[in-house]
């Protein structure tokens, strides 16, 4: 990373001079068992170069096949997109040296894409519809994982070698290309975060991408432009790399409107180039400009014959869509009973999913939503992070509650319980027991302890006993604090007002 | 003729890695502009009613089924490498990702 500084306009100076213009390409990973062109297992996680056969190394003399199901999924992609899907499509190899891919070309496709001119509408926070018209999705193949070492950062610059890992290399892809998209405003960042969650929300919809982002199943690359007021030419744009969480493609937006305008207000021009987010500092440094390199000489694959679709078989794929993700809000609305503003609320908090697979796996809907938009939000905000990618699955929120049903624990127990599971303790149970968390429900110490708060506060058990039982919430306080939070506070009331013999 | 001129081969040999002498870059502007010149001719028969033809063999949809086959072993897969460590391949560092 360069230690320069680019300057940047306000965000409100930026748009009271420029109109940004938008385009994103996102990368699908799409959840087939085999790869692409081989039948190697498509995994996450596995021993580095296991998940390999001679098609994925590029060895001399393989031939590659494809997967049927990937291209049905990139077909059911398209239908989602509302895109036409094209009546022949073929691949073609993108020519180019690095060692993430051992072939020295990508198999791609270039002029005849899968998957055409669609357009799908982003609803944004507020309801604002916006039309998202969408250029192309096409087939490819994912390349291997470098890893850099040597050098202090673990970074590029300054490493002496990289390692190499295959077992990505070869997992279908598809990429989702959009036109360009404009008068989008000062909304534009809050924009690319939905558009970008809509396309998260539809592969997982349609069951073909496990759409895990932190584990790199959607990344986008975002273009940004920016043309003076008044202006209908397209400026110059810059591509963000690889912008993986929704948070960054909000903030990677915002900051290069910033920058762009920042660079056009002192005279000088964009320069066209590849720009890599830092999520730590929030800003973009250069990387690559336009180059010879760019001039990836594709050419059609000659190991691979054409895809020919044919009316039966896109309708056939059509009718095993699911429910589009609009009509499905409609229905869980309906189905939860939540208001129009508790509903929005959870959309806009990204837990609509997180939700929905809570109250599958068994808890009232209005529980599943305390927990979603209380303890793990919160949590979220805190780790800038979205709620889901937390970690938090619905089995573990279908144990917290069951333990606090029983009144084995209380709310306020529940968060560390919580706690212990994300720190890896174990399970709920698991931590309970290890942390010493569950509800006292002996009388006993709870009798010490009330007996300890009322001596503590004498005047105050002599108002209770004189008939002012609203009085007893500061002896239940200070029984509860004596207790560390694990006292049932209703069951320490019943025993305050019995022991000074007073009614409830 | 003369479609390709000595710069075109210049900037083909850099796309591909190779070194060329000035010498075989003039030789090389020759020769493939003869190969281009022919490649042009069959342009000339081909009227407007032949689709570009990717594949000589009318041949289309051959697809696998989504089952996972054989694979190598990571000793199997890094055998051929020039070199290794920690069970990957170990490369030079080339800056283009960062």
């Amino acid at each position: 990373m360069t230690a320069v500084h680019d300057e940047v306009l306000s965000f409100d100076e930026a748009m009271e001079k420029y109109d940004p213009a938008l385009g994103f390409e996102v990368h699908v990973e799409l959840n087939t068992r085999t790869k692409m062109f081989s039948s190697a297992p498509n995994g996450f996680g596995d021993t580095p170069n296991t998940n390999i056969t001679p098609v994925d190394l590029g060895l001399p003399g393989v031939l590659p096949v494809v997967n049927r199901v990937a291209v049905e999924s990139s077909i059911k992609i398209g239908l989602a997109l509302g895109c036409k899907i094209a009546e022949r499509s073929h691949f073609a190899r993108k020519n180019y040296f690095y060692p993430d891919t051992p072939k020295n070309f990508q198999t791609s496709q270039y002029d005849e894409p899968i998957a055409y001119d669609g357009a799908i509408d982003i609803e944004l926070a507020d309801g604002t519809v916006f039309t998202v018209e969408i250029e192309r999705a096409h087939m490819e193949e994912d390349a291997g994982k470098l890893t850099h070492m040597g050098g202090a950062t673990g970074r590029i610059q300054g490493a002496e070698f990289s390692l190499v890992d295959y077992n990505r290399a070869g997992v279908p892809l598809v990429e989702i290309v959009t036109k360009p998209i404009l008068g989008a405003g000062r909304r534009a960042p809050e924009l690319a975060k939905a558009y970008v969650a809509a396309i998260r929300e539809i592969v997982k919809n349609l069951g073909v991408s496990d759409a895990r982002m932190e584990r790199g199943n959607v990344r986008c690359d975002a273009n940004v432009s920016l043309m003076p007021k008044g202006s209908t030419t397209l400026g110059t744009r810059t591509e963000t790399k690889n912008v993986n969480s929704l948070r960054s493609v909000e903030h990677a937006v915002t900051y290069e409107i910033q920058r762009h305008a920042a660079v056009l207000d002192s005279g000088a021009a964009i320069v066209q180039e590849t720009r890599h987010w830092h999520e730590d500092t929030r800003s973009t440094t250069a990387g690559r400009p336009k180059s010879d390199a760019d001039d990836y000489r594709y050419f059609p694959e000659p190991d691979l014959v054409p895809v020919v679709t044919n009316d039966a078989w896109i309708e056939k794929l059509r009718s095993e869509l699911p429910e589009p993700p609009a009509e499905r809000r409609k229905r869980l609305q309906a189905d939860w009973g939540y208001s129009d503003a508790e509903f929005r609320d959870v959309v806009n908090a990204g837990v609509m999913s997180s939700i929905e697979d809570t109250v599958a796996a068994g808890v009232s809907p209005a529980v599943a939503r305390k927990w979603w938009m209380g303890e793990i939000s919160r949590r979220a905000k805190l780790a800038d992070v979205e709620p889901a990618e937390l970690g938090v699955t619905p089995e573990l929120i279908v144990e917290l509650n069951a333990l606090i049903e029983s009144g084995k624990i209380n709310d306020k127990l529940s968060r560390e319980v919580l706690d212990g599971v994300l720190a890896g303790e174990g399970t709920p149970a698991e931590v309970v027991e290890a942390r010493g968390l569950a509800v006292v429900s002996d009388d006993g110490p709870l009798l010490e302890a009330i007996d300890g708060a009322l001596a503590a506060q004498p005047d105050v058990a002599d108002k209770i006993r004189g008939g002012k039982v609203q009085a007893v919430g500061a002896i239940v306080g200070g029984v509860m604090k004596a207790t560390r939070g694990q006292a049932d506070a209703g069951r320490v009331r019943e025993l305050i007002l019995q022991r000074l013999g007073v009614e409830g | 003729m003369a479609e390709i001129n000595r710069e075109d081969v210049a900037h083909l040999a850099r796309l591909a890695h190779i070194d060329m002498s000035s010498e075989e870059l003039d030789r090389m502007a020759g020769e493939l502009a003869v190969i281009v010149d022919s490649i042009k001719s069959v342009s000339e028969v081909a009227g407007d009613d032949v689709p570009a033809t990717s594949h000589p063999i009318p041949l289309s949809n051959v697809y696998r089924d989504d089952v996972v086959g054989e694979t190598l072993s990571n000793e199997e897969a890094l055998a051929g490498a020039p070199d290794n460590a920690d069970g990957r391949f170990r490369v030079p560092a080339i800056l283009d990702g960062e």
